[in-house]
Order: C-alpha cells, then sequence, then structure tokens
C-alpha cells in the first residue's frame, strides 16, 4: 500500500505526546470502515504509543516509516 | 483618548488581565469585561465539594468583587466577535467597541457526544455535578466504583487522578473499601498524560489497589444495563459511574469563525495572540495549546498578554513571551501531596508526594481570592517556583 491510498492525512510534526496519538483516535472515531489514514509524527513516544493503540484497537498498522525527523505511520481502520 | 480592550470572560485569566491593564496604563486604557454570569467560579475547588471536604458556597464570588473598579462589567453573553470591524455583538443586543480583543471564554462541557452519558454519569466539573456526586457517593454502599475520562483535553489534567487517591481513602474511612472496586479508565497507555508523572503516580494506584484500565476511549454508555463501552471494543460494568466528560470551546469562538472545528483558538504559542489576529489574544481554556487546561496555566499568561497590549498601546516593543508555564498541585491521599511544574522545554520532575504539598494545596484554595485574580501573588512566594521556568 502506498500514501496514494490514504485517504486522510494528519500532520502532526511539533505536536507533543499524546496528540498525534488523540489525533488518529479522533480520525477513527470519525472515519468509515476501509478508511486509510496517515498520521506523520516527530514525537518519539508515538513510535511504541500509535502501534500499541492500534494493535489494541484491533485495526490494522499498514506501514511505519522513517522520515526526515519524524514518522509515517499508515492505519487501515477494520472494524 | 484612552485604548478600548474588551475581556471575554470572568475566570481567572479574564480577571486577572483585566485587573492588570488598568493598574498599569491608569488613564490610557478602558477595560470592558464581558461575562454571561458575573460569577466567578474557583474550578478546583469541585473536588472536594464531590467529597464531601468544601461547601459549594466557598467557590463562587460576585465578579463585581474581584474587579478593580476601573474595570467595567457587563453581566451578559458575547454572541459574536467581528475581528475586522474590531466589534462583539452582546446578548442583549448591545455592541462593544474594541481596539484590542482578550477571548478568554474558557472550555465547556460537551457530555452530549457521548451516547448515554449525560443519563448515567457523574462528573466534578461543574458545581452542581460536584453536588450531585456527593450526594451520590453518601449513598454508595460498596460495589464497582468506574472513574475516567472521556476525551482529552479536559481541564485540570491531574483531578481524575487525585480524585481516584481522595475517593479511595473516602471509601476506606467509610469502612467500605473492602466491599468496593475502583477502576480508573484512561485513553492512554499510562495513568497520566505526562510520562514522568505517570511515573511516579502508576505505582501509587497499584499500592491502593485501584485497577488501571489503560486505552480505554470512552465510546457510550448504556445506563440501563451499567455498562460502559469503549472504542477500544471493551465493555465495563459499573454501580456508580464518573467519567469527566468531554470538553469543546465555546460557541462564541465557533459563531465568530475563529475556532479549529472543537472551537479552540488556533494561538501563538509565545506571544498569545489569535493567529493572524494582531490585536486579538486568547488565554486558558479556550486556546489551542498542547498544555494543561487549567487556572494555572491562565494565571502564567495573564501577564504575559497584559504586557504585550500595555506594548502596542505604548507603542513600544513587547518585552514578553510565554514560555509555557504551568504548576499544579497533585492530591495524592493521605494528606499528601505531590506538584508538577513544567514548561514548553521542561517536563515535570514531580518530587515524591509528601504533606507540606498536601499544606501548600489547602493554603492556596484559601488564599486565592485575595491574592490571585489581583495579582498579588508574587513569583517565588509563598510557594517555591524553579528560575529559569517562567518564559518571561
Amino acid at each position: 500500500m502506498t500514501t496514494a491510498n490514504v485517504t486522510r492525512s494528519i500532520d502532526a510534526r511539533g505536536m507533543p505526546c499524546p496528540g498525534p496519538l488523540m489525533s488518529l483516535i479522533g480520525a477513527i472515531r470519525e472515519g468509515q470502515v476501509g478508511d486509510v489514514i496517515e498520521v506523520l509524527s516527530s514525537d518519539q513516544g508515538s513510535r511504541t504509543d500509535i502501534p500499541a493503540w492500534v494493535n489494541k484497537a484491533g485495526h490494522e498498522l499498514v506501514e511505519v516509516a522513517e522520515e526526515e525527523g519524524f514518522a509515517r505511520f499508515i492505519i487501515k481502520k477494520v472494524r | 483618548m484612552p485604548a478600548r480592550v474588551a475581556v471575554l470572560g470572568g475566570g481567572v485569566g479574564g480577571t486577572l488581565i483585566a485587573n492588570l491593564l488598568v493598574k498599569e496604563l491608569g488613564n490610557e486604557v478602558k477595560v470592558t469585561l464581558v461575562d454571561p454570569t458575573g460569577m466567578h467560579h474557583y474550578q478546583p475547588g469541585y473536588l472536594y465539594v464531590a467529597l464531601g471536604q468544601a461547601n459549594g458556597r466557598w467557590l463562587v464570588r460576585d465578579e463585581r468583587t474581584l474587579l478593580r473598579k476601573e474595570v467595567d462589567l457587563l453581566v451578559e453573553k458575547a454572541v459574536k466577535v467581528d475581528a475586522d470591524a474590531q466589534t462583539v455583538q452582546l446578548g442583549r443586543g448591545g455592541v462593544l467597541d474594541w481596539d484590542y480583543l482578550v477571548i478568554a471564554t474558557g472550555a465547556r462541557l460537551a457530555p452530549d457526544l457521548v451516547p448515554g452519558l449525560l443519563e448515567s454519569s457523574h462528573e466534578f466539573y461543574s458545581l452542581e455535578g460536584a453536588q450531585r456526586l456527593r450526594e451520590a457517593l453518601r449513598r454508595f454502599r460498596g460495589g464497582r466504583l468506574v472513574v475516567g475520562i472521556a476525551g482529552i483535553p479536559y481541564k485540570c489534567p491531574p483531578a481524575p487522578v487525585e480524585f481516584i487517591f481522595l475517593v479511595e481513602e473516602h471509601l476506606r474511612k467509610r469502612g467500605l473499601r473492602e466491599r468496593s472496586e475502583i477502576h480508573y479508565l484512561s485513553p492512554l497507555n499510562r495513568c497520566f498524560t505526562i510520562e514522568s508523572a505517570s511515573k511516579l503516580l502508576q505505582p501509587m494506584l497499584d499500592e491502593r489497589g485501584v485497577h488501571l484500565e489503560t486505552f480505554f476511549n470512552v465510546d457510550a454508555v448504556d445506563p440501563s444495563a451499567g455498562v460502559v463501552s469503549s472504542l477500544e471494543g471493551e465493555k465495563l460494568e459499573y454501580d456508580l459511574l464518573v467519567l469527566v466528560p468531554p470538553h469543546r470551546g465555546q460557541q462564541v469562538v465557533v459563531d465568530s469563525g475563529l475556532g479549529d472545528p472543537s472551537g479552540w483558538l488556533p494561538t501563538d504559542r509565545n506571544t498569545l495572540n489569535v493567529e493572524g489576529h494582531e490585536r486579538i489574544f486568547a488565554i486558558g481554556d479556550a486556546t489551542n495549546l498542547p498544555i494543561s487546561k487549567s487556572g494555572s496555566t491562565a494565571h502564567f499568561e495573564a501577564p504575559v498578554v497584559a504586557s504585550r497590549i500595555a506594548s502596542l498601546i505604548k507603542g513600544t516593543a513587547p518585552k514578553t513571551n510565554y514560555g509555557g508555564r504551568v504548576m499544579c498541585f497533585v492530591e495524592t491521599g493521605n494528606r499528601k501531596a505531590t506538584v508538577l511544574r513544567f514548561d514548553y522545554e521542561h517536563p515535570p520532575a514531580p518530587p515524591r508526594p509528601n504533606s507540606m504539598w498536601h499544606v501548600a494545596k489547602w493554603m492556596f484554595n484559601r488564599v486565592y481570592w485575595g491574592v490571585v485574580p489581583q495579582g498579588r501573588l508574587p513569583e517565588r512566594m509563598p510557594l517555591p517556583i524553579p528560575e529559569g521556568r517562567s518564559g518571561t
């Protein structure tokens, strides 16, 4: 899957913890099953918090990519 | 002709800014504060009302008694801000003109955003809610008490965990602890938003036998079944439910087209200007800043905004910036407390809970009325605040 499939993108760079995770949770809450959400985060805590939450909530972590100074998470809402 | 400053909201931040401006500028300024109720609430006291440790009457005073006589008070709603025309439309049909505007309208509780919450859950984020919770606790004879957070951001981030510590002690003293389970629902994978504070507080929750449910983002409540469910797919039965309701910005911010979709004001983290508006400032809970929504934040922001407005009126260069300074006491039960002091660059390093910080919090609760709204609390007294954290 590439970023071309993304249905919603959240640029949370510069946002401190737990901002990026809470933004993702908000997007999942508002979204539809099948939505693909991209989160960009420069917060180190997101590297553990976002995968842990996605796993707990039963969604799919499609991709984690390290970019220059931030990480890109691609999450698919599956329920 | 004096510069006209309109201040929307008579909470900690609005009241302090109004007083500081007339104190500093005298005849050079005409300050009008607009508040829908004209009553000032000391909101940190709600927690103690819920636990039967404070009387609600202690927590509310007439706003007029807290303002310097030079400040005009209008007790009515601000309906809409016109940023271009520099006016505020008022609830009774009048229009207030301003040269500078401070939006200190706070947050509103939005329990309607969670299905079933309004009918089922108690809260201690309003005086009426705290009084109802006190009665519910008085009737409680043991069972499963579920406490949680139904949305981030919310005011006074330590308050739910403080409530847990104090209600655990309350149940112990009434001989009900053995017959009770306490569950704490956290939207995160730890008990508190700030990691360093979590590391201190989480083992203490374990010691008190509190069940911490992590990544529990409240989705709905079923009042007839007595069940709260999460976005993550979990369900938990309760006998008494206490949830911090979701918070949103005020309607006037939304109706004025100044806020984000949740009603928070996009605010410059240092100048406290509403983004794109040199003459409009925002402080306290109304902003979108990623720091605590608390009276402490507004208290530290107010002198910065007052100083910047004074500089603009005098035509001098602004001398101060807000550095994200916040200070919060955290009750941990058994007459002990800790303190969180931090800013944008320095996370808190809370000390082990002790009786000194508990006494300090109680002292602050009592002296608040005479010192904070008037700007009489000196920078380093009576509470020690580390050097180099003011950001000013």
